[in-house]
């Protein structure tokens, strides 16, 4: 493999896996707010079919992203009402959304099949773009790759940096502490769960518009479960889901590289790998908090503890737990 | 009379939102809403070869709803159906590989099903250990689990298993036509198969109504806690409820494999498991009402085939009505104030 591939392989990973970053963000977002949104693979299919139909018809790119992103807040919405404030399984509502949007998707994306519809435009950052290497990196894509880009660096800033940022870990964590100072658990809880859909829905009209361009049946069905994954894979922790969504890119773009070969692995089978990573890490993760293990792990040096700390950054504790205003 | 009227007042309600929503959607795109419904509703009973094709859906989705109300009754959400069925049907034709010309076909039909009961059960037991001794949530095990087996179908078809020549996605090399389980004349149907469903359903039901082991089933499922202190072997209860969910999902994956496709396909789970998920979410471990909502939810899948060539409606939508219906009847018992999470 010579040097100029390499970069447009790199290249190439970073565009694939704007949309899943964009996913992630979202699913994080909410779900360190406590809320589980399941209908991930459901909404980002609805989101992109409703995109790909409206800038159609309309011949407006920034349209179609305005649908979707309405689409998947409106499903979050949904989530938030059930969930949230009628405290049904968030497990249940999820499942059921993400079937029931899937099936959504292909009864009225129908007319909308096979067709030939506008795309995001590409821009090169002027200036930026004629760095050696760098530019042919990062400033050659177009707007969503852009803000896939930013999103990350700007959401961990605000996560950890912030008074906001701080509300919402305590809301994952310990909502009735919030509550006993003062703050509105309910309606923060909301208002996170609905920026996320927002976020999942631009995720799936990223694909439909520009990845991915058009609609066919069940068009991006699973990346939505992927991003599930890849959260948990990301321990819920900014970087490490940007890490995780790259290492899955590269993955799938060595997998289309292996197939060119004489190899006959089908793409399927490496897209394997970040499930069985993810259950391993959860594994892992989980009994690492374990009590027993806990007692035995405190007997090791502070160096060692820190890195295991680091390691087995567990969920949300209150994720997926409806809040009880007492 | 009137406490009656009460309880079947909300289903009502919940059906007539589902259906009302559907209808929007159909009159959206431009369709006959009164024709969609009526071919829903019809479109799989009309010829005998329809009715034995639908026969042939719910079959398998019995199978499924029957092991899923079975895990729901222990508490656990068993999202990896899906994976036990494709690992089920991988096990059975594994097994069948094995078959030479003239050998008795049935001693091979009885070992595919069994082994294919056998790795849907592992498969679920699996995702039931993750579960209780490394604290891995089994909705998201199972769902990883479900990737995993149909990479290890994937694998099996276009590496080891493939067609002699050029492999695909349609498949392995078929079965001998002599494995082929024998259908009833002029149809698709194998009687083996609803008659197998029907006996895992009467099995279930004895054993979850009739049977001290079932009651200590759902009192592990009301409160796993409470019934460790009541000195019911909770573990055990729960690690049982899913392999014997694990085992009816791969005897309908196995069925799959001799029955329908005589060959190992990808997707043989073909969304199965994930009807029966929303059968079982709308029985809610009640195993009297699963036959009749599976009956249901066949009939309009199988019906709904009809759609596109009669009114050239996408036959979606059968989806989506299924999936309505879940949305209303969970929200509406909510509002009753009966479904806390």
């Amino acid at each position: 493999m010579n040097w100029t591939q390499l970069l447009t392989d790199i290249a190439a990973i970073i565009a694939v896996s704007a949309p899943l970053i964009i996913a992630t963000m979202g699913i994080y977002l909410s779900e360190r707010a406590g809320v589980i949104n399941l209908s991930v693979d459901g909404s980002m299919l609805l989101a992109g079919m409703t995109g790909f139909a409206v800038a159609y018809t309309t011949n407006s790119v920034v349209l179609g992203f305005v649908a979707a992103a309405l689409v998947g807040g409106l499903i979050a919405a949904l989530i938030a009402y059930l969930g949230v404030s009628l405290r049904i399984s968030q497990t249940a509502i999820g499942f059921v959304l993400a079937l029931l949007c899937t099936d959504l998707s292909s009864f009225l994306g129908n007319p909308y099949v096979q067709q030939t519809g506008p795309a995001v435009p590409a821009w090169s950052i002027p200036g930026l773009a004629t760095i050696p290497v760098l530019g042919q990196l990062l400033f050659r894509h177009d707007a969503v790759i852009y803000l896939s880009l930013v999103l990350v660096p700007l959401i961990a800033w605000w996560m950890m940096r912030t008074r906001a940022g701080l509300i919402v870990r305590g809301l994952g964590e310990r909502p009735d502490a919030l509550f006993a100072r003062g703050i509105d658990v309910i309606r923060w809880r909301y208002v996170m769960v609905i920026i996320g859909g927002v976020l999942i829905g631009l995720a799936g009209v990223a694909y439909t518009l520009d990845l991915k361009q058009g609609w066919t049946y069940r068009h991006i069905a699973g990346t939505g479960w992927i991003a599930l994954a890849i959260v948990i894979f990301g321990a819920w922790r900014p970087w490490r889901i940007l890490l995780g969504c790259y290492f899955f890119a590269a993955l799938q773009t060595m997998a289309s590289r292996l197939q060119d070969n004489t190899w006959q692995i089908p793409t399927q089978v490496l897209q394997v790998a970040p499930f069985v990573v993810m259950i391993l890490v959860l594994a892992v993760v989980n009994s690492l908090g374990a009590p027993e293990l806990q007692r035995w792990i405190n007997r090791l040096p502070l160096p060692v503890r820190r890195m295991i700390r680091f390691l087995a950054s567990p969920a949300p504790a209150a994720l997926g737990q409806p809040f009880i205003q007492q | 009379m009137k406490t009656q009227f009460v309880a079947l007042r909300t289903p009502i309600i919940a059906m007539v939102v589902a259906l009302t929503i559907t209808a929007v959607l159909l009159l959206l795109a431009g369709a006959d809403v009164f024709a969609a419904f009526g071919v829903l509703l019809t479109g799989a009973l009309t010829t005998p070869s329809r009715i034995a094709d639908m026969l042939m859906l719910l079959a398998p989705l019995l199978l499924c709803a029957v092991g899923l109300t079975m895990s729901f009754a222990a508490g656990q959400y068993n999202l990896g159906i899906e994976g036990q069925i494709t690992v089920g049907g991988v096990a059975a034709m594994w097994f069948l590989r094995g078959y030479q010309d003239g050998a008795p076909v049935i001693l091979y039909w009885i070992g595919a099903v069994l082994c294919g009961m056998l790795m849907g059960a592992l498969w679920a037991l699996l995702v039931a250990l993750l579960k209780r001794y490394m604290r891995v949530s089994e909705i998201f095990a199972g769902l990883g689990f479900n990737f995993v087996a149909l990479g290890l179908a994937l694998y099996l078809v276009f590496g080891p298993w493939k067609r002699p020549g050029v492999a695909s996605m349609s498949g392995t090399e078929p079965l001998a036509d002599a494995l082929w389980l024998p259908t009833v004349t002029g149809t698709r149907l194998t009687l083996v198969t609803p008659i197998l469903a029907i006996m895992m359903l009467a099995i279930v039901w004895r054993l979850i109504r009739h049977t001290h082991w079932g009651l200590q089933v759902r009192a592990c499922g009301l409160s796993a806690l409470a019934s460790v202190r009541m000195g019911v072997p909770a573990t055990r209860r729960t690690l049982e409820a899913m392999a014997l969910c694990g085992a009816c999902a791969g005897m309908a994956g196995a069925l799959q494999v001799i029955g329908v496709y005589h060959a190992l396909v990808p997707n043989v789970a073909s969304g199965i498991g994930l009807m029966g998920l929303l059968v079982a979410l709308l029985v809610r471990a009640d195993i009297r009402w699963v036959a009749a909502v599976a009956l249901f939810f066949a009939v309009i899948t199988s019906g709904s085939i009809q759609l596109p060539l009669t009114l050239s409606i996408d036959s979606s939508i059968s989806g989506v009505l299924q999936g309505l219906i879940v949305l209303a009847i969970i929200v509406a018992r909510a509002r009753r104030g009966e479904e806390a999470a």
